[in-house]
Formats: structure tokens, sequence, C-alpha cells
């Protein structure tokens, strides 16, 4: 098992001929991933070759869909685009769309976001701004790197992508059932909470890692469900203790608004809830180990 | 981006809510001739970007022009929590029958939008949500459906303005939206709205925060950034489409990835607590590329921080993989040729890290050191900033 992400999935790529989703098809493809076709309005029924494989190209996410039973679509479209691009994954039912977009206005993600709860919330949502989530050794739906970490027994979230690798990388040699970049946007679709969710109810996955960084609350709100919801070992990380009050540090989420959002508070009611928290990634990534062992 | 009160009143102005008569200035002079223009009592206010005006002297009442003269170049180049005066904003005195406080935002726990009014306006709102909480509304709003008439006097009502008034707030309130959403702002905040003895609604003050992102949509938003006051070396980096910020510390830093960056920051503060209490001189996420070019140019901005006295490069190779950065490394390092003068602390972790490091250690720099944790490595980066 895996969460959201698995062997069986039918993965399709919004903007699979711009230069970024043509290089990630082709990393995607080259870690297994089942990608049955992509989606541009104005190269439909043209194919592209990526990887020895003739892709078919779609005007539609509906058309995709209903010609290859895709369920997962990776959007890499511009930031202008994007909302129209998700809007129209929503509309067609899709499963799961992962939006990798980075600098999507608050507005339009705010916009796609209602449309999706109004429209019922048939859509799972990953992103903006996320590089995607991993089952390892099943599929690979976004940049996440897939040869730095194999499959095994950790369920990881996090709100940062190269967190997201280091700490994949550092516990190489336990594996991970799923990795899941939600990103640090603002307003996001999965949030860590659906996350571990998933993670409590996957019977594969045996400790899961939780990465928050300074903006928000949602680390606080993710605390106080672990405490009520998670029977597993959960071990978290927060970044950003530095950060200066009132400035974005890279994310446009990651921000601390007068005495909101605090690393030093989300890391306080993490370990209200009982969450080991590491100083530092390696400090996380050891402690992971070792609750793991102890298991 | 956080604007001024004066350009935050310049957009209420242009989308229809009713604001003051009034202009901004930079000399004493341009305030005089401004309310000699007004012709009536005027306000000068200090234009920061920072709360508490009033109590530090920014904001005076001006009663002719050489009054406005005198005020002005008293309050021009006041310092107000850090924040210098470099423009006065003169406009009409106005007479405040009431005070009212009305703001929409960006609600990031809801996923939506958050209308917040009170007809206890003019305080710290702050401290009204705290002290008493059931006198300031927040109703949410849907980002489709928006704010109409309709909703617009919901909101109100359940602010408790004034029934007398209550019909006019609410069409400010429409206009206030409008602003919002057309100019994809994430803050607009009235505070006061005000009442005045002629029962007319008018935004006395006006907060307002942009975003970034739609900038594609908003080419004339780019004019409202103060150069002037930005900081010479985030101004440097975003010229070179950088993510920088700037640090009060010593150790310069270079990562990929803003998460990454960010742990950084906090793993080279720790480990300055071993280390004269160093710490780190700013933020600076060089992307998942990590090329040459954008290496050579990240170093560039760092080594023109005359604070930093060590680097510390954390690269973490995923998609752009560790050989390619180190390679973008010693390039960067011949592109600077005698400008990098300061110690380089280099960890790399991740795909084809050996060969990286290889490259690392034939190129055998004598301002690098290469080191293979990420702990360890600030440790080091510390230390020479210490020692420097």
């Amino acid at each position: 098992m895996a969460i959201f992400l698995t062997e069986n999935s039918k993965v399709i790529v919004q903007g699979i001929t711009g230069s970024e989703g043509t290089k990630h098809t082709t990393r995607m493809l080259k870690s297994g991933t089942t990608i049955v076709g992509g989606v541009n309005p104005r190269k439909a029924g043209t194919k592209v070759e990526i990887e020895g494989q003739a892709l078919p190209v779609f005007a539609t996410v509906a058309e995709a869909m209903e010609a290859t039973g895709a369920d997962v679509t990776v959007i890499f479209v511009p930031p202008k685009f994007a909302k129209d691009a998700v809007i129209e994954a929503i509309d067609a039912g899709i499963g799961l769309a992962v939006v990798i977009t980075e600098g999507i206005p608050v507005h339009d993600s705010a916009y796609f976001w209602a449309h999706a709860v109004a429209t019922g919330n048939k859509t799972r949502i990953i992103g903006p701004n996320c590089p995607g989530l991993i089952s390892p050794g099943k599929s690979n739906a976004g940049i996440i790197p897939a040869n730095i970490t194999g499959p095994g027994k950790i369920g990881l979230v996090s709100k940062s992508g190269t967190l997201t690798y280091q700490m994949m990388y550092e516990l190489n040699d336990i594996g991970f059932s799923s990795a899941v970049g939600i990103g640090g946007d603002p307003i996001i679709g999965t949030t860590h909470i659906d996350a571990l969710a998933a993670f409590e109810a996957d019977p594969e996955t045996e400790l899961i890692v939780m990465i928050g960084e300074i903006g928000g609350d949602a680390e606080e709100r993710a605390a106080a469900y672990i405490k009520d919801n998670v029977t597993k070992p959960v071990v978290g990380y927060v970044a950003g203790f530095t950060a200066p009050e009132g400035k974005t540090m890279g994310h446009a989420g990651a921000i601390v608004s007068g005495s909101a959002g605090t690393a030093q508070a989300k890391k306080e009611a993490l370990e209200a809830a009982g969450v080991k928290v590491g100083k530092t990634p390696s400090e996380t990534a050891a402690l992971a180990r070792e609750l793991f062992n102890a298991k | 981006m956080d604007l001024y009160e004066y350009q935050a009143k310049d957009l209420f102005a242009a989308h229809g809510v009713p604001v003051l008569p009034g202009d901004v200035a930079s000399t004493p002079e341009e305030a005089r001739a401004i309310a000699e223009k007004l012709g009536q009592t005027v306000v000068i206010k200090s234009q920061v970007k920072t709360g508490g005006r009033g109590k530090a002297g920014g904001v005076k009442l001006a009663d002719d022009p050489a009054d406005a003269q005198t005020k002005a170049e008293a309050i021009l180049g006041l310092d107000i929590k850090g924040h210098i005066t470099r423009k006065v904003l003169v406009t009409v005195a106005s007479d405040i029958a009431e005070e009212y406080y009305f703001s929409f935002l960006l609600d990031r726990t809801n996923r939506t939008f958050l209308a917040m009014a009170s007809a206890e306006g003019g305080v710290e709102i702050e401290q009204l949500a705290v002290e008493r909480p059931e006198a300031l509304a927040k109703i949410a709003i849907d980002a489709i459906t928006g704010v109409d008439l309709a909703k617009a006097k919901e909101i109100v009502a359940a602010g408790k303005f004034p029934e007398a008034i209550a019909d006019q707030a609410a069409e400010v309130v429409v206009k206030l939206w409008e602003t919002f959403v057309s100019e994809d702002a994430t803050l607009v905040e009235v505070n006061p709205l005000v009442r005045d003895p002629q029962d007319k609604v008018i935004a006395l003050d006006g907060k307002v925060t942009l975003d970034e992102n739609a900038g594609f949509r908003h080419p004339a938003h780019a004019d409202l950034v103060d150069q002037e006051a930005e900081d010479p070396l985030e101004a440097a980096a975003k010229a070179k489409d950088l993510n920088y910020v700037k640090l009060d510390g010593e150790v310069g830093i270079i990562g990929n990835g803003a998460g990454l960056v960010m742990s950084t920051l906090d793993v080279v503060a720790y480990a300055g607590e071993k280390h004269k209490g160093v710490k780190p001189a700013n933020f600076l996420d060089i992307g998942g590329g990590a090329s040459a070019e954008v290496m050579a140019n990240g170093l560039n901005i760092i080594l023109g921080d005359t604070d930093v006295k060590s680097v510390f490069v954390n690269v973490f190779g995923g998609i752009t993989s560790c050989d390619a950065v180190a390679n973008g490394i010693v390039s960067a390092l011949d592109i600077l040729g005698d400008k990098a003068t300061k110690p380089l602390v280099v960890r790399l972790d991740g795909n084809n890290v050996e060969e990286g490091r290889r490259i690392l250690a034939e190129a055998n720099h004598p301002l690098v050191t290469v080191v293979d944790t990420m702990d360890n490595a600030a440790d080091k980066a510390a230390e020479l900033a210490a020692g420097a």
C-alpha cells in the first residue's frame, strides 16, 4: 500500500509539451510511473515521443480520461493559466490533481479551491507550489528525484521540496511508503492533516515524519489532530526559527506575521502532542531511525 | 508587498472608495505647496510601513501652509520603529463623528477570504480581537461569489455599524472588495473608516498588501516599489531574479529550495552559539537548478555584503545532481576570480555526491572547504566567521 498514489495510478501531464513538462515526464517515466498521455489544447491529436513512448496529447483532461482511464494529473502549466488548468481537472472529475506550478496568485488558488469545495471535493488537490508525491517503486507524480530512496515503511509529509529530498535520502536505509510534498503556498489543497490521516490508515506505514515551516497555523492544527487521532509514532521538524518577522522566506506562505506563524510555536504545539521534534534535519532523521528501530 | 498609506489611498480612490483630498511630499516645501492648494487645516502624516505613527510624533495638524512646512520638516527624517520617514502625506483635516474598523484579508486556515468589521474602530485591532472579540465581526467570503451589495449589508450589520450610515458603508465595502480582488490584494484594511459630522463615510487611513505572484496581471504595481527604501543587496538580488533576504549576521548562506535554506539558517544559528554568537547573514535560495551562472550571481551578492565573514553553500543534489553543482561552484569561483575573498564551506549531498566531492577536491580551490554533513558544515562556517 501507499497513500494517494499507487502502482495502478494512470497519470497524465497537463503542460506535457512545455519544457518543464517534458523534462519531468521523462524523469517520471524513468522512475516507473505509468504515464498515459498529456493535455495541450493547441497540440491535441498529436503524439509526443518521450523515453521511447509515443504519448497521445489530448485537448482536455476529460478527453484524456475518457481515452486512457487516467486518474491522476500532474500540472506544469505556467502561473497565468494554472487556475483554468486546475478547474478543468476538477470539472473532469479526476481523482488526484498534483499542481507543481510555483507562483500562482493566491486569488487564483482561493478560487479553484472554492470551486473544488463547491463541486463536492471529488478531486484531491496536492499543491500548488509543491514537488508532488512519490510512492517509491510504484509511482512518482511530480518532480521528486526517485533515485534517492526506495520503498519502505516511513510516511513523509512536508511543505518543502528540498527538505523532503534530504529526509528521504537520510532515511533511505528504511525507505518510504509514500512521501508527499504539500507545498509552501498560503492556500494549498492537501494539508498535513489529510496526509497524516491517510498514513494512519495505511497498513504499510509504520512511522510518520512531518516537516513544517513558518507561516500560518497548519502545524498547530496538525498537532491537535495527531493528539486525538494518530496512533503511529510521529517525528517532526520545523524550519524557520531564525526568519525575521514580516519577510517572505522563498515560499509565498513562509512568513511570520506579528506573533503568528513562528517556528517556536509550531515546535511547542507538536511536542505537546507527543511528537518528537528534531533540531536539525539530520537530528530529525536520527530520531526517526531510533523510533523505528525501537518498534 | 506592503504599500504606503498614500499608495493604498490612491488605489482606493481609483476604485471609488471615498478618501480625503491630499498629496504626498518628499520635502517641507512640497508639503507647503500642497497645503496651499488644499487651502484649509491639514494633517501631515509620516509614510512608514509600521504602526504607532501618532504616538511617535509622526502625525501632526497644521493650520496654514507655513505651519505645514514646519511640521513636515519635523516629521521628514523621523525614525519610527526603525523606519525612516522619507515622505509625508498632506491631507485635509477631517472632523470625526465616529470611527469604525474594516478589512478584507486572506484566511489561510479556512482557505478563503475573510471580512472583519467593527463599529469600534481607531484602536489596535489585535487588542480589540483579544479583549472584546464580540465587537469584531468575522465573516467568511466565498472566493467565487465574492461580495455584492447584499453581502456587504450583511457584513456591515454584523459589525454593528449604525443604521444611519449602514447603506453608505455597505457601498464602500463593495468598492473595497473590488479593490481587493481587482488589485490582487491579500489585505485591504481601513482603520479608521470614519463618519464625519455630515454623516459621510470616508476611509481615513489605508493599509494594502499586494500579492507579488500576481505581478503579471498588474504591470503598474512595479511602480509601487520604493526603490529608495529597498536594501541595496536585496535590490541587486532581485535584478538577478534571486530569492534573497538580508539578515544581520556574518555567515553568508546559499542553498537550493526555500525549506532547506530556512533550515540552513537555523542550523548555522545553533552552530554560532558555540562560536561567538555568529549568525546567518542572509537567506538565498538559488532554486533547484543551481547552475554555474546562478551560483556565481548568488556568490557575488553575498560577497558584496561587507558583514559576511564566511560563506556556507548547502546544496542537496536532487533534480540537479551534485557533479553539476560542483562544476557550478568551480566555474562560479573562476568567474568571480579575485572578487572571491571569503572562505567557502561547501556541503553537498544527494545524487552523484561522490563525483561532486571529487570535482571539488580536484579543483582544490584555496578558499573552499568541503564538509560531508550539514550540521558539521554549519559548525565549520560559524567557526571560520568567528575567527575572521
